[in-house]
């Protein structure tokens, strides 16, 4: 296939220049209906907001355009087949899991998963089976799964039917991702990926493995993220050992019969892009990334991680494309940082926790940004560190589950202020947006520990969300226990 | 045929010169430079497309931007400039026998190159012993210096293009901490004017003062550039430039300026009120 075409997009060029007259949604008629959104958005994007039609393919029955850009995607992602997604990585985590699992169906998976994964637990009724994450205490962040842990929940589920695998985490963080396929495959079990935060393995040097390479089932993979397609775009990826056809449908289940065609045709053009210069492109972002780390760890009291964290089990490898900074030893919360750097310095990063800040860098950086950010470090630490005695920096608590997920959000609910809480078990989520891993999943146990945890990351202004009660000072707990 | 070169001051005004001659036009990794003669304001440097200098007028911005601090400050040993590629700011600064160090950090050395070749009015002094030229970022520069100077110049270009992160409050809180104890910063800060470079201005003000104890603006009439109306910020850790004016013994070094003066020094920090309004809303 002819990496350098996007059929998608020269369909939408041909439509574009066609001057269709259209009697059909959606109403603003290439702009002409919404003038003040033209003149934000430009003439040339609503113009190519279109519907699906005969020429443009549908994107729940992709039989030309759609198709074809598809079949381009997968070749150059090294798949078999692979759909393009717009409710973001979101619905391709959903659906990879609606795939392996129906209710009552087991699933292996670390709990520092994204929110999006336990959701499906709750939309499907399938259950998991945690395994508990590394956890770094230098940095406080949950890290891959080990091969031990894996094989021990493998031994004693035999009946699960799949293992959902972070490929990388938020952090950048894999797991052993070719021996958990071995191990998987000898048990009949589906890999499942979740590449949110990998979409430059397929097309960059030197970095960790991609699913698809590593034999894996299906993958979700945010292209929106690192791969320059627009927000809320994404690709769910399928290998030889699924029924693609089946895949559809399941994602039909939950799909919009409007799918934008401006995040559809992104996905086309980031695609030909990726291939035919994400070796450059990601080869300048690991540059610009290696000398931010190296300056910022000049600094002194910030630690830019690397590869150096690798043990070969919990932390198989790293993503070095990912500035993470601990920002521990200045006495300051990640989320401090993260606030001040916004604040007062008009830098954005992409979130802080507890004890790390994590920055995005990719080859839309120039050196510029890339020298303010390490500067305005430099000011926070000489102007606002503080004795780190007393921080609190973890941000992962092993769960102790009680019910499915499906069975404790669904179950009847009282609301509780979360301080009168412990001991009850959750009927809601709580987490830290972003990352998005949750605190509490629906069915755990409320502990002491995690009650001062919601308290203390409030307290440090970490954005809380998930619960019925906007301000999350109340939590829906299981009624009857 | 005629021959003009427009800069436009906004949307709806201009401003233009007549050119006598193209001299250079290249184009380095950051921007575009050009040079060209005119038949009113000498030699002219322009770069991507914003006038920087005329050999007309640069005496007013070149005198301004160093001899406040000079004569508030005579002690004054040890200098970083930071952009100002032209040359002029090193020029007046060489008049002083009394400095020992010139530091000039400039990101782009064909600004550089071609004043030194095109511009001698300007970068005949970049040769002096004392002056240590520093092809980099001016903000990483910045960063690994600490108690070093006595005064810091920040001739930057524009707030947006390869100057901007001169522009930024990490920028100058850098420059604070490589300041010794008597240090002076003293920042080239666009027009009260026009309103886009009022807002650069705004902003370039709130950032300093958020920073500095001593905090104040003074003024230039600098006719190429836009309205006219110039600003410098003049911030310290303590100095005052008024009270701690040396008139005597800055007149006493005898040296011949064409505009800056020290009963200037004295009234150029009185601004007008729509000035003060800006600066007391920045
Ligand atoms: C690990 C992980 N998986 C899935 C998602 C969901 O992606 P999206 O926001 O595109 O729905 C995210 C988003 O933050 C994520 O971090």
């Amino acid at each position: 296939m002819d990496q350098n075409r996007a059929p998608l997009y020269e369909a939408l060029e041909k439509h574009r220049l066609d001057r269709v007259v259209h009697f059909d949604v959606p109403g603003h008629k290439g702009g002409r209906g919404n003038k003040e959104l033209t003149q934000f958005l430009g003439e040339r994007c609503l113009k190519v907001d279109v519907n699906s039609m005969k020429s443009l393919d549908n994107l729940n029955h992709p039989v030309s355009v759609i198709k074809e850009a598809q079949d381009l995607a997968a070749e150059a992602f090294g798949a078999k087949s692979c759909f393009f997604m717009v409710n973001g990585t979101t619905s391709a985590v959903q659906a990879m899991i609606m795939t392996a699992c129906k209710a009552g169906d087991k699933i292996i998976m670390p709990r520092n998963v994204h929110r999006s994964a336990i959701n499906a637990l709750v939309i499907c009724g399938a259950i998991p089976v945690y395994v508990n994450p590394g956890i770094n205490k230098r940095l406080g962040i949950a890290l891959g799964m080990s091969i031990a842990d894996i094989e021990k929940a493998v031994r004693e589920n035999p009946d699960a039917k799949a293992i959902l695998v972070n490929n990388p985490t938020y952090y950048g963080i894999c797991s052993d991702l070719k021996r958990i396929v071995e191990i998987a495959h000898k048990h009949n079990m589906l890999v499942l990926v979740d590449e949110a935060h990998g979409t430059h393995f397929y097309f960059g040097e030197n970095l960790p493995i991609s699913a698809m390479k590593a034999g894996a089932d299906m993958a979700a993979v945010s292209v929106h993220k690192t791969g320059g397609s627009l927000t809320q775009s994404s690709i769910l990826l399928c290998g030889e050992n699924v029924n693609s056809d089946y895949v559809r449908q399941i994602i039909s289940l939950t799909q919009t019969t409007s799918a934008s065609y401006l995040l559809l045709a992104s996905l086309d053009l980031a695609r030909k892009n990726l291939s035919l210069n994400g070796i450059e492109i990601f080869r300048k972002t690991v540059e610009l990334t290696e000398y931010a780390r190296s300056e910022i760890n000049k600094l002194g009291g910030y630690y830019a991680f690397s590869t150096e964290i690798i043990d070969n089990d919990a932390i198989y490898d790293f993503d070095i494309t990912k500035l993470s900074i601990n920002t521990r030893d200045i006495g300051l919360a990640g989320i401090e940082v993260y606030d001040i750097l916004r604040e007062e310095y008009g830098i954005q990063v992409e979130f802080g926790d507890l004890g790390n800040i994590l920055a995005i860098v990719s080859a839309g950086d120039r050196a510029m940004e890339i020298e303010r950010l390490v500067s305005a470090l430099y000011e926070i630490k000489r102007i606002y560190s503080k004795d780190p005695t007393g921080m609190y920096v973890h941000n992962y608590i092993e769960p102790e589950v009680v019910y499915t997920p499906q069975e404790a959000f669904y179950s009847r609910k009282k609301a509780l202020p979360i301080k009168e809480s412990q001991e009850m078990i959750s009927g809601e989520f709580v987490m830290a947006y972003p990352p998005g891993i949750p605190i509490l999943a629906p069915g755990e146990r409320i502990t002491e520990e995690i009650v001062n945890y919601i308290h203390y990351a409030k307290e440090k202004g970490i954005l809380l969300m998930g619960t019925e009660d906007m301000n999350v000072d109340n939590i829906n707990v299981v009624e009857g226990e | 045929m005629e021959l003009w070169y427009t800069e436009k001051h906004t949307e709806n005004a201009e401003f233009s010169i007549k050119v006598k001659k193209q001299l250079v036009s290249k184009k380095s990794e950051f921007q575009r430079i050009d040079i060209f003669e005119s038949y009113d304001f000498g030699k002219v440097l322009v770069i991507d497309g914003y006038l920087m200098l005329t050999e007309k007028d640069e005496f007013i911005y070149h005198e301004m931007i160093t001899h406040v601090p000079m004569a508030v400050n005579p002690e004054i040993k040890d200098v970083l400039v930071v952009g100002a590629g032209d040359g002029g700011t090193v020029r007046e600064l060489t008049r002083y026998e009394t400095i020992e160090n010139i530091d000039m950090v400039e990101i782009d050395r064909l600004v550089v190159d071609l004043c030194r070749e095109y511009i001698p009015q300007t970068s005949s002094k970049l040769d002096d012993d004392r002056v240590n030229i520093y092809y980099e970022d001016g903000l990483k520069f910045v960063r690994e210096k600490e108690n070093k100077y006595d005064l810091i110049i920040v001739d930057s270009t524009d707030p947006f293009g390869p100057g901007e992160d001169l522009f930024t409050k990490e920028f100058y809180g850098n420059c604070y901490k490589a300041l010794k104890e008597n240090g002076i910063l003293v920042n080239q800060h666009e027009s009260p004017y026009y309103p886009n470079d009022a807002v650069a201005m705004q902003r370039a003000h709130s950032k300093i003062k958020s920073i500095f104890p001593v905090a104040l603006v003074y003024q230039a009439h600098i006719p190429t550039y836009p309205s006219g109306h110039w600003l410098f910020g003049f911030a310290s850790k303590g100095l005052d430039p008024i009270a701690d004016l040396k008139e005597e013994e800055w007149n006493s070094l005898g040296l011949k300026t064409k505009y800056y003066n020290t009963d200037l020094h004295k009234g150029c920090f009185a601004i007008p009120n729509y000035v003060k309004e800006l600066l007391k809303n920045a």
